[in-house]
């Protein structure tokens, strides 16, 4: 089997609202001639499930720990036992890549590594602070929810505070570039204060050679707008294992906007905690994985109170032998979380045989007073009826190929906002692409 | 002067249960300056004609001829016969995320003309046929279709037809979903883009209220896969009065 696509649907019978039908976006295979194999079509039949609805309204029977809410997280190390592969937050990566991140040797080792330089633009109203790993902030957004994040916390020795002041709004980018130069394996730890009413763009900025194992933290305080873009441009060999959680207080907003193409591993779990009321969140992602990369993106977002929004957007190409990305949207909208309007989706484009796309939508709902809650998960070649409308327009088919292409990873560049940051993008995924064999 | 030609077309598309005829032979000639309607109840066969016209790889030509100028259209893939001079205007405009109107407008101009338009007469261009169409500036910067409505779907392919300036125009039931006053400029697009007496039209609609705006000279009925009455615009009057009926009991006695 050349080419696998699980699309698992763990979603609610409670998603009844009309837009969560899961209405596949790319329907259909574009591929045409012989290369369309029974067991490509087959996959892309599942991977177009449409995540219909069980009729009757009885409720699922909730196996014990199988809701995200009662996901452990712990500050002590020893609460994660060591890692089998056979956990369900676990089951997709490969172990054996992790480098030693996840602490194989016991509880008492430690990521001894030097992590990867950190140097942060300096911006009127934004404070950059050095501060040792006994500084009261840290830790107030993020708890370890995995071993390897446990075992970074356990692990750092200083960390990185960027605060954006009170009412300040940063008409430039605060650009946070994170470099490494080794591979003995690391931790770090990030905190981003967005205070009151600030108003700021963050673009994190991952480079070089890295085995780490990160924390950060987004403390999204009342009336703030935080516009983050993680950018994983590593290396070939890193590996990256990055949770990046945000509490979104109440009305402020939080983008998140993750980006990986480089490096041999990564694996993001980024969560929005949506704590006070008039909350939004937008998560975008774009991972590009070649030959033997392995990009994995587990998200949460919890709907903790009534009246937030959230949306989720990622999308992923996968070309060349053993490209494997998984994607897990768990989506939790809690009892008290009326008026939750929330959406998720995932989108992947196959370019050449030999990959594995896993792409698992989770959405749990708890209270039926909500406004939608909606999600749909797609993996394809190209998409036909696409090509049709170009062709149709003259447009010679490899011409067409490259704009459908082109446009369906532009649709999340589009969505950072900083115009400098884009234009590297799309450069970028034009020389990605350009060992596409379109 | 060019002339489009179809003749006895027979056309099949891949169904569960097998190969299925839609069109049943189907013959028509159209000229530079003609207007051409066909209506017929839904089912008819009207919306296959015109995607494969197009050529469309869902319909498959089992027999029969196409011909432009005398050119083989069937020979000709999707995007030939684009550049050849033929235009869909198509039903349901499909969103192609990413891809940018601007973007795609002067890729698709380009493509046509063998050569990349001038920029300063371009962007005018563009403008003055988005003015017409009342569709709106902040459109060229979005992408193609994506978020548009069902009627700003149909200005943008009307604009299309205008700026790419097509031989021949295929408009595959344009007409539906549309409110009266979108249903005008539309139809206005798709009188200036004739009269300038170097398109022919191919109108292809269910309902006789867009001929209240374009004017055919010779409208067709399609029962079954098959042009089952010819005549001029008196015939659409008939329709207005009498309906499909007349045909389809004709063709279910056949």
């Amino acid at each position: 089997m050349s080419q696998t696509v699980n699309t698992t649907d763990n979603a609610s019978p409670e998603e009844i609202d009309a837009d969560g039908a899961g209405v596949p976006v790319i329907p259909g295979m574009g591929e045409e001639g012989e290369k369309l194999s029974a067991t490509v079509a087959e996959a892309s039949d599942a991977g177009h499930a449409t995540h219909s609805v069980p009729s009757g309204s009885q409720k699922r029977p909730v196996k014990p720990g199988s809701s995200r809410a009662d996901r452990l997280s712990s500050f002590e190390l020893a609460d994660f036992p060591a890692l089998t592969g056979r956990e369900e937050d676990w089951r997709f990566t490969p172990l054996n890549r992790l480098a030693g991140l996840h602490l194989p040797d016991g509880d008492d080792a430690r990521l001894t590594g030097a992590a990867p330089a950190v140097s942060v633009t300096e911006l009127d109203g934004v404070t950059v602070e050095t501060v040792g790993r006994d500084d009261a902030r840290l830790g107030t957004v993020l708890t370890p929810d995995d071993r390897v994040s446990a075992a970074a916390w356990a692990s750092f020795e200083q960390a990185t505070v960027v605060t954006i002041g009170a009412d300040v709004e940063a008409t430039t980018p605060v650009r946070i570039d994170i470099t490494g130069t080794g591979t003995a394996p690391a931790a770090q730890h990030l905190l981003v204060i967005a205070a009151p009413n600030s108003r700021a763009d963050v673009v994190l900025q991952h480079r070089g050679s890295a085995v780490v194992s990160q924390n950060i933290e987004f403390d999204v305080q009342e009336g703030a707008g935080l516009n983050v873009t993680s950018l994983q441009s590593w290396d070939d060999g890193a590996v990256h294992v990055s949770a990046q959680q945000a509490r979104i207080g109440k009305d402020a907003s939080f983008k998140h906007v993750a980006v990986s193409y480089g490096g041999s591993l990564v694996r993001l779990t980024p969560t929005s905690r949506l704590a006070g009321q008039g909350g939004e969140t937008e998560m975008f992602g774009l991972y590009f994985a070649d030959a033997g990369q392995h990009l994995e993106q587990r998200l949460f977002v919890d709907h903790a109170v009534a009246n937030c929004k959230s949306n989720v957007l990622y999308k992923g190409a996968l070309q060349g032998q053993d490209a494997h990305t998984v994607w897990v949207g768990d989506v939790l909208i809690r009892k008290e979380a009326e008026g939750t309007d929330s959406y998720e989706k995932n989108q992947n484009l196959v370019l050449s045989e030999g990959t594995r796309v896993d792409s698992v939508p989770n959405l749990e709902i708890e209270t039926g007073l909500i406004d939608g809650a909606g999600h749909a998960s797609s993996t394809a070649q190209f998409d036909d009826e696409q090509l049709f409308y170009l062709m149709a327009r003259g447009i010679e088919e490899k011409d067409a190929r490259e704009l459908i292409v082109r446009g369906f990873l532009h649709e999340i560049i589009q969505k950072i906002g900083i115009a400098d940051v884009e234009e590297t993008l799309i450069d970028q995924m034009d020389s990605e692409l350009q060992v596409a064999s379109l | 002067m060019s002339t489009l030609e179809i003749k006895d077309l027979h056309v099949s598309i891949e169904t569960e249960t097998g190969p299925k005829e839609i069109l049943k032979g189907v013959s028509l000639t159209i000229n530079t300056g003609e207007t051409h309607a066909i209506m017929g109840p839904n089912g008819s066969g009207k919306s296959t004609l015109a995607s494969t016209i197009a050529g469309h790889p869902r319909y498959e030509v089992t027999s029969g001829t196409i011909t432009l100028d005398g050119e083989d259209v069937l020979e000709m893939s999707v995007d030939e016969r684009a550049r050849a001079g033929l235009f869909l205007a198509m039903q349901y405009p499909v969103e192609i995320p990413g891809v940018t109107m601007t973007n795609f407008l002067r890729t698709a101009k380009t493509a046509i003309d063998g050569e990349a338009p001038s920029l300063r007469h371009w962007t005018k261009d563009v403008k003055a046929a988005m003015e017409n169409l009342k569709i709106d500036p902040s459109f060229a910067a979005r992408n193609v279709n994506e978020g548009f409505s069902g009627g700003e779907k149909k200005r943008v392919e009307i604009l299309q037809l205008e700026l790419f300036k097509p031989k021949f125009a295929v408009l595959d039931e344009t007409d539906s979903g549309l409110d009266v006053d979108a249903l005008r400029v539309v139809s206005e697009g798709v009188n200036r883009a004739q009269d300038t007496g170097t398109m022919g039209t191919l109108l292809i609609t269910h309902y006789t209220r867009i001929l209240q705006y374009i004017k055919p000279q010779f409208v067709h009925v399609f029962v079954d896969g098959k042009v089952a009455e010819s005549g001029g615009a008196e015939l659409a009057d008939r329709l207005e009065a009498e309906g499909y009926e007349r045909f389809e009991t004709a063709a279910a006695g056949a």
